[in-house]
């Protein structure tokens, strides 16, 4: 099959078929990562650019690493470098990338709904990289990916998803991805960071031992200092000791549960440190499943609207091995 | 002038409680006769209003002309031609201007460009506080004698409950109403939509609906001993209905309006993060669009207004965040009413009544009847025209509306102010009356 979307927007609305194409393709992937020589000339002659409104360090370079593996040409630009400081619009600001012809933007931006908007207006493949509270992709995708590979599959797993729901793009998109793949979903926190509608969409409850109970994966989120300013809760001490993930709070999951975070983690705030670093923790696979997630993406959105291969075995992934076509050039040929 | 016979239409005259076949007869500018039917084929100055509902003349208690300041929006000029196309032959406008309208000279200055542009009747409003800043009174006396029909610090509710109170109390002495824009921004925060399950969904900040009710509560409490008259503009909520309807109840002076966006759309319509579905007041739930249609049914909500707010295509071609808030309504009221009235099952004289009658009384400014003696400002619609809507084709000079492409049922086919024609939609042509009818 093929990813039929020119676009990488968020995952609430594409299909399972969808989701578990990303998740194979990014599988597929994988084996180059773990080479000596980690590129594959996939992307040769693409140019890929990042336009990050908001500080990041994690997601920006795990797309300039997917997109350097693929050998696309990659340019970043932030905020602070860019125009938005002399008031550009988004909009100029994406048109005058746009009118250098990339072949893929990823946008990072402080607004819900920056991607959706330039989306709708530019004739370029946009990647979602986090817009405001909205959906992340990339990180719910690396997120199934993990989880997938732990656990051998999504459906009837029992997910927490513990923290600032309310303000939370990562628990947005697994949200959405995750009840599509057919889990279950738990939203664990404070009644001010987990709004009643989320009722519609999964089990909230405001316990963390109840949230955690017979989980399979827990996902803590990080908490934003700042909201304690804004009464969402007293302190991150009181924080800590109710949503805080420690390991008497984990006895209640189940035997062969998984922990996740997205980092940047606050440690002793939402995640003790004998947790983050302990047998459970598949933290560190997530930030390596994030750059074939991510080379995934790419692959699929900026190789040009070409037919990708048909699902091929592990160890012959497109654009493995030094036999594999260079496809824009087998299209010109 | 020209003397004018309006023949052949249906007259619907809530103020004399007329709902029949009937002529009207048009002298001087003042209705001269409204007459058993004479069956006489239209002479070249009358007009014909066969199929036609003929109505007093509409009158939009809510509308930012945006001049003097924000002429690139929108002029008095531009939104009275949106006005009288709209079937409007007066609009009331806010006091948001730049520099605002709290004080005399700029009220003139309002009034002496409508008189120029010589379409709707133009009423200002006067800023309630200086420099719609929310602390001192603006000077409220002077305004009124130049002109201003209310005031209001619209699109900034009254923080202060303070200033509120002794607004109520110091307007009573003029008999003009507060209009307030009722929300709690500490409760709103920094909302951009109604705080739903769409934005949950969407990940845009939420405005709970009791940011608007705890205000209208707080105002309502006032109001028992404040003496002064009380408008909630824009009411959007199911509970802020219930509470005007209470104070109705008890016999307090408040009066309420509601958006035609308020009663159309829902939240559903943010969905693609539209910025062009971006208001204050949100656009609420199915829920609250019901709770609000019931109110104008049962007299709770006496007004609908538009709360015409237009902004350049550059201020609604960004992301939703930072999209200015509101649409242009001039143009598209009568319709959607219409629309609203056939589904809600609200009798064509309630409808009127809210679009004519009541504005006119809670104003208190000439129009609202077809009573003999009256000015004859005067909608002739015809119910069943299908239109439409193509945002580039519209008299207002912004662009700023959800409903492009949505046909529409109802459209008013001749405007008149003073005994004066002034939209014609046949030929779609809009003509000033002379200045000295103005």
């Amino acid at each position: 099959m093929a990813f039929a979307h020119a676009h990488l927007l968020g995952l609430e609305g594409l299909e399972r078929e969808d989701l578990t194409f990303l998740l194979d393709t990014a599988a597929s992937f994988k084996e180059i990562s773990e080479r000596d020589i980690k590129k594959v000339p996939t992307l040769r002659g693409k140019t890929v650019v990042s336009v990050f409104y908001e500080a990041s360090t994690r997601t920006r370079t795990s797309f300039e690493i997917a997109a350097k593996r693929m050998s696309a040409d990659f340019v970043s630009l932030t905020a602070s470098a860019s125009s938005a400081t002399k008031g550009e619009t988004l909009l100029d600001t994406a048109r005058n990338l746009a009118a250098m012809r990339p072949d893929a933007i990823i946008l990072r931006h402080n607004a819900s709904g920056a991607p959706h908007f330039l989306a709708a207006r530019l004739d370029c493949p946009i990647i979602n990289a986090g817009d405001g509270s909205h959906e992340h992709p990339t990180q719910a995708l690396l997120d199934a990916l993990t989880i997938r590979e732990h656990k051998g599959r999504v459906e009837g797993l029992t997910v927490a998803i513990v923290g600032d729901i309310l303000h939370s793009r990562v628990a947005r998109s697994n949200l959405f991805s995750l009840r599509t793949l057919g889990a279950t979903v738990r939203l664990v926190g404070p009644p001010t960071l987990v709004p009643p509608e989320f009722r519609a969409w999964a089990e909230v409850t405001h316990d963390l031992r109840e949230g955690v109970r017979d989980a399979d994966v827990v996902m803590m989120l990080r908490i934003q200092l700042e909201r304690q300013g804004k009464n969402f809760f007293p302190s991150t001490d009181e924080y800590a000791r109710y949503f805080g993930l420690n390991e008497r709070a984990l006895a209640a999951a189940k035997p062969d549960v998984i922990i996740m975070h997205p980092g940047p983690m606050n440690r002793g705030i939402e995640i003790a440190s004998e947790v983050a670093d302990g047998p459970y923790s598949v933290i560190m696979e997530q930030v390596t499943n994030g750059i074939a997630v991510r080379m995934a993406v790419l692959y699929l959105l900026a190789s040009g609207g070409r037919e990708p291969e048909p699902s091929t075995p592990a160890g012959s992934a497109p654009g493995a091995g030094e036999t594999a076509p260079i496809r824009g050039a087998r299209r010109s040929g | 002038m020209p003397d004018c016979r309006i023949l052949g239409g249906l007259v619907i005259d809530p103020a004399s409680g007329v709902h029949t076949a009937r002529d009207v007869v048009v002298r001087s500018g003042r209705i001269a006769a409204v007459t058993e039917p004479q069956g006489v084929p239209p002479g070249l100055d009358d007009v014909d209003a066969s199929g036609c509902w003929v109505v007093p003349g509409l009158i939009d208690m809510h509308v930012h002309l945006r001049e003097p300041g924000y002429e690139y929006k929108e002029t008095v000029e531009t939104g009275t031609r949106a006005a009288v196309a709209g079937g409007f032959t007066a609009v009331a406008c806010m006091a948001n201007t730049n520099p605002v309208n709290d004080n005399a000279a700029v009220t003139a200055l309002i009034r002496d460009r409508a008189r120029r542009a010589g379409l709707a009747r133009v009423y200002p409003i006067g800023a309630l506080s200086k420099g719609l800043q929310g602390v001192a009174l603006a000077e409220i006396g002077e305004m009124h004698e130049a002109g201003i029909v209310a005031v209001s610090d619209d699109g900034r509710p009254i923080v202060s409950g303070g200033l509120m109170r002794r607004a109520l109390e110091y307007t009573s002495m003029f008999g003009i109403p507060v209009i307030v824009h009722e929300q709690d921004e500490e409760i709103a925060a920094d909302g951009v939509m109604h705080d739903g399950a769409v934005a949950a969904r969407l990940g845009l900040r939420g405005i709970p609906a009791a940011a608007e009710e705890s205000m209208i509560a707080r105002d309502i409490a006032l109001l028992e001993r404040t003496g002064g008259r009380l408008h909630i503009a824009h009411l959007s909520t199911a509970g802020a209905v219930a509470l005007v309807r209470a104070a109705k109840a008890r016999g307090l002076p408040v009066t309420a309006e509601v958006t035609p966006h308020h009663f159309t759309l829902t939240d559903q319509a943010v969905a693609g993060y539209d910025t062009d579905a971006k208001m204050n007041p949100p656009l609420r739930s199915a829920r609250d669009v019901e709770a609000v249609r019931q109110g104008l049914a049962d007299g709770t909500i006496d007004v609908i207004a538009t709360d015409h707010a237009p902004h350049h295509a550059d201020e609604k071609n960004v992301e939703f965040d930072a999209a200015a808030n509101g649409i242009v309504g001039l143009e598209t009221a009568l319709p959607l009413a219409l629309e609203m009235a056939r589904e809600a099952g609200l009798s064509a004289d309630v409808l009127i009544a809210a679009l004519s009658t009541n504005p006119a009384r809670v104003l208190r400014v000439t129009g609202g009847t077809l009573g003999v003696g009256a000015v004859a400002d005067v909608t002739v619609l015809d119910p069943q025209r299908t239109w439409v809507v193509q945002p580039e084709r519209m008299r207002s000079k912004s662009r700023n509306t959800p409903f492009a492409g949505r046909t529409m049922t109802g459209q008013a086919v001749v405007t008149m102010v003073g005994g004066h024609v002034v939209w014609r939609a046949a030929t779609g042509s809009v003509t000033p009356r002379p200045l000295e009818d103005a």
